[in-house]
C-alpha cells in the first residue's frame, strides 16, 4: 500500500481541476485533524515524490500517521476511524508549511477531499490547493475550535460551503462565517479554469515587456 | 497605484516586472531566471505536452537533478527503477523541448538547485527567481524576489514564463549589533524562526537588514534567506552591495563588459529608500544569539545551546497538544537539557549549509580530532564545484584523516528521497532545514543546527557547546 502511486484505485482518481464547483455549495460531514502546523511532508513523505503523474497519491495521503510500517491502518488516526468521513478537512492552524510539492494538494484531491478549513494556511499550499480545485478556508480560531467540538460531538454533524456567497455554516448551530476568496479565484473554482489559460491569452503583453528591457535595469 | 512614499527594495523589483493586473486578483509577474528539478516538473512538462505547447523561453530555465539522486555511485545506473525512470523522464524533457541548461548526474555543473545556480552566475541582484522548491528564498540573498512554487505554476512558467502570484505584504527583520564567537549565519537564522514560530511571517516577504546582515558573506546571506520559508514567509531578501557584486563578478553567467557596467549601475539603485515604511518591522539584537538547537518536529521549536527544552506551562495552550505530540516523537520531555543528548547521525550538507564556508568550518573543527565511534556520518557538497574545492584547498585529507568520507553532491538525507536515510529512533544533528516528523527517513529524528554544532556533536557522539 505503501510502496506504489499507482496500484489501488482511489475514492476519486482524478487530473485535477475538475469540472469547477458549478453550483457553488457543498454540504458534507467533516473529518476532524486538531493538530497545528501539519506540514506537507506529514501529508506525502517525500519517498512518495518519485511518480511522474498526478495519480495515486491519495493512497499515501498523511502516510506515516495513517500505517504502520506493514501497511496496515493505524486505527486511532482519524482517517481510519470508521466513525469520520466526508469531503471537508478541518485541521489546526498553519495547514500546508514546509516543501512546496504540489503532491500534497493531489494526494488531498486524490483522496476525495475538495475543502479543506483552517485558521490560516501557508502560502505555496494555498496557492497548490486552488490550482487543483481543492478550496482552503480560512476560518477565525474561536470558530475553528467551534466546528472541532461540534464534530468530535457528532460526527454526522455537517458543514456547508457556499462559494458563491464565500459562506461558511456550521450546521450543529446554524452559526456562519464569511470566508475571503479572491474574484479571480472564486472564478476559475466556479468556473474549473486555471491560470494557464488566462496567461496564455496575455502572450502579446508577454513579448511586449521583454522589448521593454535594456542592460541598464 | 503605490503612494508617493518612498519603496521598499522589494516594491522595486515586483513593480518593475509586473506585466499586467487581474481586476480584483493576483498579478501576472514575469519571471526572469526559472531552476527545475527532476521531482517537480515531470508534471508540468506532461501538462505542456497534453495542450500542444512548447517552452516559451528555453534559455531562461536551467535544470538540474538533486532531490531524488544517490550520492554514491553516481556514474552507476541509479539502482531504485522508480528514481531511475524520474530520472530519466527529467532527461528526455530535457531532450524533447529543446531545454539549452540541462545538467543531469554526473554534470561538472550538477548539484543541488539553489547552490549551482548562485555559483553559476545565473541568479543576479534585481532579479525575479522561481523553482518548484520551497527553498527558492535563498537567491534573495543578492537582492532578488525569489520564492517556491508548486508543479501548476512551473507549468505556468515554463509556458509563458509569466505566473500569477497575489502581492504579498512586507516585513523588514534588522539584526542590529554583532554575532558573537562561534555564533553562525545558521544560529541567526534558527533564532529568529524560534521567535517568530514556523507560521509567523506567512503573507509576507521579509527584508533583512542591520549591520550583522551586512557583515555577512554571500554564502552566510544565503543561509539565512534560505530559511525564510521555515518562518512561512513568502521569501526574505537582503539589498545587494559590494559583497555581492563581488561574488557575482566574473561567474559563467553573469553579465560581462560594457554589460556588466549597465548593470551594476543599476544594481547599486536596489535598495529600499529611506523613507518607506514596511507593513511589519521586527528588530534583534544579534549578541544575544548563541549557538542554536530544535529539539522539537518543526523548525521554529529551536533553543540556545545551553538553554532548556520549555516546560508546558510556557506553551500556548491551544498548542499543548502539538508540542507534547511533538515532544513524544522527538523522545524529549519539557524541561530537559539538549548539551549532552546522544546524537547517532551528522549530516553536513544541503541548499542551507552545503557550500565550501560550511565544509571549511567543519574542517576547521575536526582538524586533529577524530570522529567519535557511534556516529554515522554523511558529509554531502551541494555540488561538484564545492566537492573540486573541498579538494583543491586540503580539506578533504584533513576530514579523512579525522575519520570522515565525502559523498557525492545531492540534496541527500535533507529529503531522504534517495537511501540517505535516518533509521527509526535515531538522532541526527543535521545542517539541513527541516525537522519534521520522518523528514530524514520515517521515524527519524532530526535536530537542526549549524555546521559547527554538527562538527562538535560529531568529534563528541553527544550535543556539544562548540
Amino acid at each position: 500500500m505503501q510502496t506504489s502511486n499507482n496500484t489501488n484505485k482511489e475514492k476519486n482518481a482524478q487530473t485535477p481541476p475538475s469540472g469547477g464547483w458549478g453550483a457553488g455549495s457543498l454540504t458534507s460531514t467533516c473529518v476532524p485533524l486538531p493538530i497545528e502546523n501539519v506540514d506537507t511532508d506529514q501529508i506525502i513523505p517525500a519517498r512518495f515524490l518519485k511518480a511522474t503523474d498526478k495519480n495515486g497519491f491519495g493512497d499515501n495521503l498523511f502516510a506515516d500517521w495513517r500505517y504502520n510500517k506493514d501497511g496496515s491502518p493505524k486505527p486511532d488516526f482519524v482517517l481510519n476511524n470508521p466513525k469520520y468521513s466526508g469531503e471537508i478537512l478541518v485541521a489546526g492552524k498553519n495547514f500546508g508549511s514546509g516543501s512546496s510539492r504540489e503532491h500534497a494538494a493531489w494526494a488531498i484531491a486524490g483522496y476525495g477531499f475538495k475543502v479543506i478549513v483552517s485558521s490560516f494556511f501557508a502560502d505555496i499550499f494555498r496557492n497548490n490547493a486552488l490550482n487543483n480545485g481543492i478550496l482552503p478556508v480560512v476560518v477565525s480560531p474561536g470558530f475553528l475550535a467551534e466546528i472541532l467540538d461540534a464534530v468530535v460531538a457528532n460526527p454526522a454533524n455537517t458543514l456547508t460551503v457556499n462559494l458563491e456567497e464565500q459562506k461558511i455554516t456550521n450546521n450543529a448551530t446554524g452559526k456562519s462565517e464569511i470566508f475571503e476568496i479572491n474574484s479571480y479565484k472564486k472564478e476559475c473554482l466556479l468556473k474549473g479554469l486555471d491560470d494557464i489559460d488566462y496567461l496564455l491569452s496575455k502572450r502579446e503583453l508577454i513579448e511586449e515587456w521583454e522589448k521593454r528591457q535594456t542592460p541598464d535595469r | 497605484m503605490r503612494d508617493l512614499r518612498g519603496q521598499t527594495l522589494f516594491d522595486k523589483i515586483w513593480d518593475a516586472h509586473v506585466v499586467s493586473e487581474v481586476a480584483n486578483g493576483p498579478t501576472q509577474l514575469y519571471i526572469d531566471r526559472h531552476f527545475c528539478h527532476e521531482v517537480t516538473s515531470p508534471q508540468a512538462f506532461n501538462g505542456l505536452r497534453a495542450r500542444g505547447l512548447k517552452v516559451f523561453r528555453p534559455e531562461k530555465t536551467t535544470m538540474t537533478a538533486d532531490h531524488n539522486t544517490p550520492t554514491i555511485d553516481q556514474d552507476q545506473p541509479v539502482k531504485d527503477p522508480v528514481s531511475r525512470n524520474q530520472l530519466d523522464t527529467f532527461a528526455r524533457n530535457a531532450a524533447e523541448f529543446n531545454m539549452p541548461l540541462f545538467y543531469p548526474l554526473g554534470h561538472e555543473k550538477n548539484g543541488v538547485v539553489h547552490i549551482i545556480g548562485p555559483e553559476n552566475g545565473f541568479t543576479q541582484p534585481g532579479m525575479t527567481i522561481v523553482c518548484g522548491d520551497s527553498h527558492t528564498s535563498t537567491h534573495g540573498a543578492f537582492g532578488t524576489i525569489a520564492f517556491g512554487i508548486g508543479t501548476s505554476e512551473v507549468e505556468m512558467v515554463l509556458a509563458t514564463q509569466c505566473i500569477l502570484q497575489n502581492r504579498p505584504k512586507t516585513m523588514r527583520i534588522t539584526f542590529n549589533g554583532k554575532l558573537g564567537k562561534n555564533v553562525l549565519a545558521k544560529d541567526l537564522a534558527l533564532y529568529m524562526i524560534s521567535k517568530l514560530t514556523t507560521g509567523g511571517a506567512t503573507g509576507y516577504f521579509v527584508e533583512y537588514a542591520g549591520e550583522a546582515i551586512r557583515n555577512l558573506s554571500m554564502e552566510e546571506r544565503m543561509t539565512v534567506c534560505n530559511l525564510s520559508i521555515e518562518m512561512g514567509a513568502r521569501g526574505g531578501l537582503i539589498a545587494p552591495d559590494e559583497t555581492t557584486f563581488n561574488y557575482v563578478k566574473g561567474r559563467e553567467f553573469a553579465p560581462k563588459g560594457e554589460e556588466w557596467d549597465k548593470k551594476l549601475e543599476f544594481w547599486k539603485t536596489l535598495k529600499t529608500d529611506d523613507d518607506a515604511v514596511f507593513d511589519s518591522e521586527l528588530i534583534f539584537d544579534a549578541s544575544e544569539i548563541e549557538p542554536m538547537v530544535t529539539y522539537g518536529t518543526n523548525p521554529g521549536m529551536g533553543m540556545g545551546i545551553s538553554g532548556k527544552i520549555p516546560t508546558l506551562d510556557e506553551i500556548d495552550e491551544a498548542g499543548r497538544i502539538s508540542y507534547m505530540k511533538s515532544l513524544d516523537y522527538m523522545g524529549f520531555k519539557p524541561g530537559e537539557k539538549m548539551l549532552g543528548k546522544p546524537v547517532d547521525y551528522v549530516f553536513l550538507g544541503s541548499c542551507t549549509n552545503g557550500r565550501i564556508e560550511d565544509f571549511r568550518i567543519f574542517a576547521n573543527y575536526v582538524k586533529g580530532k577524530k570522529k567519535a565511534e557511534n556516529i554515522t556520518a554523511w558529509l554531502v557538497p551541494g555540488s561538484w564545484q564545492v566537492e573540486k574545492q573541498i579538494r583543491e584547498e586540503g580539506l578533504y585529507e584533513i576530514l579523512t584523516e579525522a575519520g570522515f568520507q565525502l559523498r557525492q553532491p545531492g540534496c541527500s538525507a535533507c529529503l531522504a528521497m534517495n537511501d540517505d536515510k535516518v533509521p527509526a529512533g535515531k538522532y541526527a544533528v543535521s545542517t539541513s532545514n527541516r525537522n519534521f516528523e520522518g523528514r530524514q527517513g520515517p521515524g527519524a529524528r532530526t535536530i537542526l543546527a549549524g555546521p559547527l554544532v554538527a562538527a562538535a556533536a560529531a568529534v563528541n557522539g553527544v550535543i556539544t557547546a562548540p
